[in-house]
């Protein structure tokens, strides 16, 4: 074990499709396809002066690879595309955008699942993909000072040899990057016990638009000031761009094991996360899954999951050798005690990558059996689940649009997966009111309208369910202090006081959410 | 909504439209740390109770004038706590007075700070306004990170009025061993266990002697406990407690107290008095009059220096780089824009 502890191998074609766009970052300039304002065309003049040719996008073809993130439903070309690779060029492009006044969208792998860096049409798209280097690896205060295009799990595989990983462990890992995950606090099914990227991520080096730097957070435990790091993480691209992040690095378990539990009932598997916490257990990972979902899963990697069961439940205990074995026992009895059907636990190294495979594949598993899916991302207070899965099934009959589950549920983030047909006209409208209806039910129930992906353009509306007007008003003013010309991802994260109010009109009056009629810029 | 927090508006309301400044006070055990309270007292300590508490979903919400020892001992009848281990300063001591200075105990390194625990934060803003940020789930992305801004801030963004803080089980055990040692081992021997996934979740050295602490199941503590060797305390738990409140005789006495928050060091800096080193060699308690040679060493080690008792108050923090103070007196600013709350508590002159 070791070295490839944290790494799972993930197949999805869209994320494929990810990665290779993310590496077109050799198209050349191509001149004069589009037209541009004069003061874009100026900008751009400018851009020519700071960039070498091959680092500045502006035909249709060379952009059009960045025209959405993993929300593929929401596209829009950039005006255009700039590839810079040193931090110098990074702060002229943010001088020049505060000059010109040009909006400016940052992008990492794109692999967001909210449209935090869909293109901004009047806009540059500012795609970190250059910056991915690891600059330090510190094994002695097991710490790495890296580029923010890096990707996630290309930190844990360079520190491998120090006996030390960097814990959060997206599903999307191979391809995200830790600038992206920055902006979204982003999370793993190893969340639960080793925290988010807000808990390992320990300092940051930002710059402003308008290009002044900013450095955030430090290798000592706390600095003086307000705590600017924890703004930054989760900020969306709406504060700053990321240049550079520092993580905190953790030593590998001695040893890991997961073991895999069938429910009859969603209740009862939901009961028995309750009974683990409850006798103080955090386990490594703890993860359920539907019915549906099961099915989509065994059918596509075979990861030995009963199709006929209501949920499952996959749990992982990581520690000292003797430790697991005690707690892997006792984790057993509680779950069979609670109404399991069967509890298999991992024989090998390699029956544990694959009980997680089914998981860990889920999304594209989904993608197999559906054309398109659309993935919700609400957290709920853990004893909520039975009745927001209830709430999901009977919202899902109501629409004709099925739903598959799967649940982070050590810490409560639920992830319905709509499945429809977006040839189909008016079915991806159809599926965004459904979308929304869950997400307006995990509010009820004390819960938010999203836990790790980010509200971006999708959860735009949501967000007027979820604050108030005053509170949105804060939100806009803590914005103004970092960026008081709103050019950086304008139009994201935060909904402005007039368009909820024609929202809140609506989603009273009408009853359905999300009126495909509201432009979405 | 209460009517605590309907008063708690119209007063800071009134406050803004007079100018009259508010010195917010829970406890009043913190008073000592940072600028100087000055200002109409502002008591938040009547402001009490649990709002809800349930031990599986590993989260509770309190209102901030609840006395942290109460909190703690209704988390502890479930065999749960605060991980960030809080010193409290005074048996008066709120969770809203703990959570706006942001301490955290000798666990920090090993189990996070404050600010990794805050899930949710309810307060007035310095325009009367009622907020909630965050809130009562593990994971939550939506809006601005506006409650963990709140930890450390020292009451000058918003008067919080509930928090919803992550919690965790109590370990079934704990051990406590003691070495021999000089301060450069010690810090060898912290930075050792660092790297190793061993259940350690205090270090800290003084006087010639190295104490780490073990806590988790049991099979973990003692495994680990029999593979290090040292010897065992026995007063071990009383141990952590003191030196979490401040009460080992390192800090009696007068001369002013320093804290020294740096990158662990691979050797004993020359440090200008007697010192006590914590979390792993990242925190530095030091005795003495020379500031100057201390703030030279916190930025020698990437570090920054605090003004924790005694001495001058209005320099209690150091001086932010130009571009952070900007943003620092900005957010203020968008907060607080009379500048009423806790003026000159933790930013000079605002
Ligand atoms: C199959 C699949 C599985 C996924 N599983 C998970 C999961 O388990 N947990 C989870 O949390 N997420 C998951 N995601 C969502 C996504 O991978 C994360 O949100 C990830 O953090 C995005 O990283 P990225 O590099 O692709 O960022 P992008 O999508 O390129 O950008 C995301 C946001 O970050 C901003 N941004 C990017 N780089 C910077 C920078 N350097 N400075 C400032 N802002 C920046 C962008 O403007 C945008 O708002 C999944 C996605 C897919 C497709």
């Amino acid at each position: 074990m070791g070295q490839t502890r944290r790494a799972f191998n993930l197949r999805h074609e869209k994320l494929c499709d990810i990665l290779i766009v993310s590496r077109v970052i050799t198209a050349l300039r191509v001149d004069g396809s589009h037209k541009m304002s004069q003061q874009l065309n100026e900008f751009a003049d400018e851009l020519t002066q700071i960039l070498p040719s091959e680092a500045l996008l502006l035909s249709t073809e060379a952009r059009r690879p960045y025209e959405c993130d993993g929300l593929t439903g929401y596209r829009e070309l950039p005006a255009m595309v700039a590839l810079p690779q040193t931090f110098e060029q990074v702060r002229e492009i943010l001088r020049l955008c505060q000059r010109y006044q040009v909006p400016l969208v940052a992008r990492g792998a794109g692999t967001g699942l909210s449209g935090g860096a869909t293109p901004h049409s009047e806009g540059v798209l500012l795609s970190l993909a250059r910056f991915s280097r690891i600059i330090e690896i510190d094994p002695q205060a097991r710490t790495a000072r890296v580029q923010p295009g890096v990707r996630n799990l290309a930190i844990s595989e360079a520190v491998a040899e120090h006996g030390l990983y960097y814990a959060p462990d997206p599903s999307s890992q191979i391809a995200c990057t830790i600038g992206g995950n920055v902006a979204e606090n982003a999370g793993g099914v190893h969340c639960l016990k080793y925290g988010l990227t807000v808990h390992n991520v320990i300092a940051a080096q930002v710059v402003l638009m308008g290009g002044d730097v900013i450095n955030v957070g430090g290798t000592a435990l706390d600095t003086p000031g307000y705590d600017l790091l924890a703004t930054m993480i989760g900020s969306e691209g709406m504060l700053g761009v990321v240049t550079e992040v520092t993580v905190r690095l953790l030593p590998l378990p001695d040893a890991a094991k997961v073991l895999l539990a069938a429910f009859d009932t969603v209740e009862s598997a939901a009961a028995a996360v309750a009974q683990v916490i409850a006798k103080g257990i955090i386990p490594a990972g703890l993860e359920m899954m539907d019915n549906p979902a099961i099915v989509a899963a065994e059918d596509f990697v075979q990861a030995g999951y009963p199709k006929d069961a209501a949920a499952i439940l996959l749990c992982e205990l990581d520690g000292t050798v003797a430790e697991v074995e005690a707690d892997i026992q006792m984790v057993s009895d509680l779950l069979r005690e609670s109404g399991a059907r069967t509890v298999d636990v991992a024989r090998d190294e390699a029956e544990r990558v694959r009980f997680w495979s089914g998981r860990k594949n889920a999304f594209p598993a989904i993608g197999r059996i559906s054309p398109d899916y659309y993935c919700i991302d609400g957290t709920i207070p853990r004893k909520a689940v039975a009745k927001v899965l209830a709430g999901i099934e009977r919202l899902s009959a109501q629409s004709g649009l099925r739903v598959a589950n799967v649940f982070h549920a050590g810490d409560g983030n639920l992830h319905p997966l709509i499945l429809y047909d977006a040839s189909k006209p008016g079915e991806f409208e159809r599926t965004e009111a459904l979308g929304g209806q869950i997400l307006d039910l995990c509010v009820q129930v004390g819960g938010t309208i999203t836990g790790e992906h980010g509200v971006g353009l999708e959860k735009i509306n949501q967000m007027c369910v979820q604050f108030t007007d005053q509170e949105l008003d804060q939100f806009h003013a803590l914005k103004a202090v970092f960026d008081p010309d709103g050019l950086l991802n304008p139009g994201k994260a935060v909904p402005t006081l007039a368009r909820c109010a024609e929202f809140n009109a609506m989603h009273v009056h009408g009853g359905e959410l999300a009126h495909p009629q509201i432009p979405r810029f | 909504m209460d009517s605590f927090v309907e008063s708690l508006q119209a007063r800071i309301v009134t406050a803004g439209e007079s100018g009259t400044r508010l010195n917010i006070v829970g406890g009043n055990s913190k008073h000592f740390y940072g600028g100087a309270p000055h200002g109409e007292p502002l008591a938040m300590g009547s402001h009490q109770g649990i709002v809800s508490y349930e031990p599986t979903e590993l989260v509770v919400t309190a209102r901030t004038g609840t006395l942290l020892v109460d909190l703690e001992q209704t988390l502890a009848e479930s065999r749960q706590m605060l991980p960030f281990e809080p010193p409290a300063f005074g048996a008066g001591a709120t969770i809203g007075g703990t959570i706006a200075c942001g301490f955290s105990g000798p666990a920090r390194p090993y189990r996070g700070a404050a600010r990794d625990f805050v899930l949710g934060v309810n307060c007035v803003s310095g325009r009367g306004e009622y907020l909630r940020f965050g809130g009562q789930v593990m994971k939550n992305v939506a809006g601005y990170d506006v409650s963990r801004l709140m930890v450390g801030a020292m009451g000058t963004l918003g008067v919080m009025t509930e928090v919803s803080l992550k919690v965790l089980p109590l370990p079934v055990i704990e051990r406590t061993l003691v070495f021999d040692c000089s301060g450069n081992d010690a810090l060898t021997k912290m930075s050792d266990l660092g790297g190793r996934p061993l259940p350690v979740t205090g270090t800290v050295w003084h006087d010639g002697k190295l104490r780490v602490r073990l806590s988790g199941s049991e099979m973990a503590v003692e495994s680990a406990a029999s593979s290090l060797g040292g010897d065992l305390d026995i007063a071990g738990a009383s141990f952590w407690q003191a030196l979490k409140e401040h009460r080992l005789d390192f800090f009696g006495g007068t001369d002013p107290l320093w804290r020294l928050s740096i990158a662990p060091p691979a050797k004993m800096p020359d440090l200008p008095g007697e010192s006590l080193v914590e979390w792993g060699g990242a925190l530095f308690w030091v005795r003495g009059n020379d500031p100057q040679a201390l703030v030279a060493l916190a930025r020698a080690h990437g570090g920054n220096l605090t003004r924790f008792r005694g001495a001058e108050r209005s320099v209690s923090f150091q001086p932010l780089g130009e571009a952070e103070a900007v943003l620092n007196r900005g957010l203020k600013q968008a907060f607080d824009p009379a500048g009423i709350l806790n003026p000159d508590r933790m930013l000079a002159g605002s």
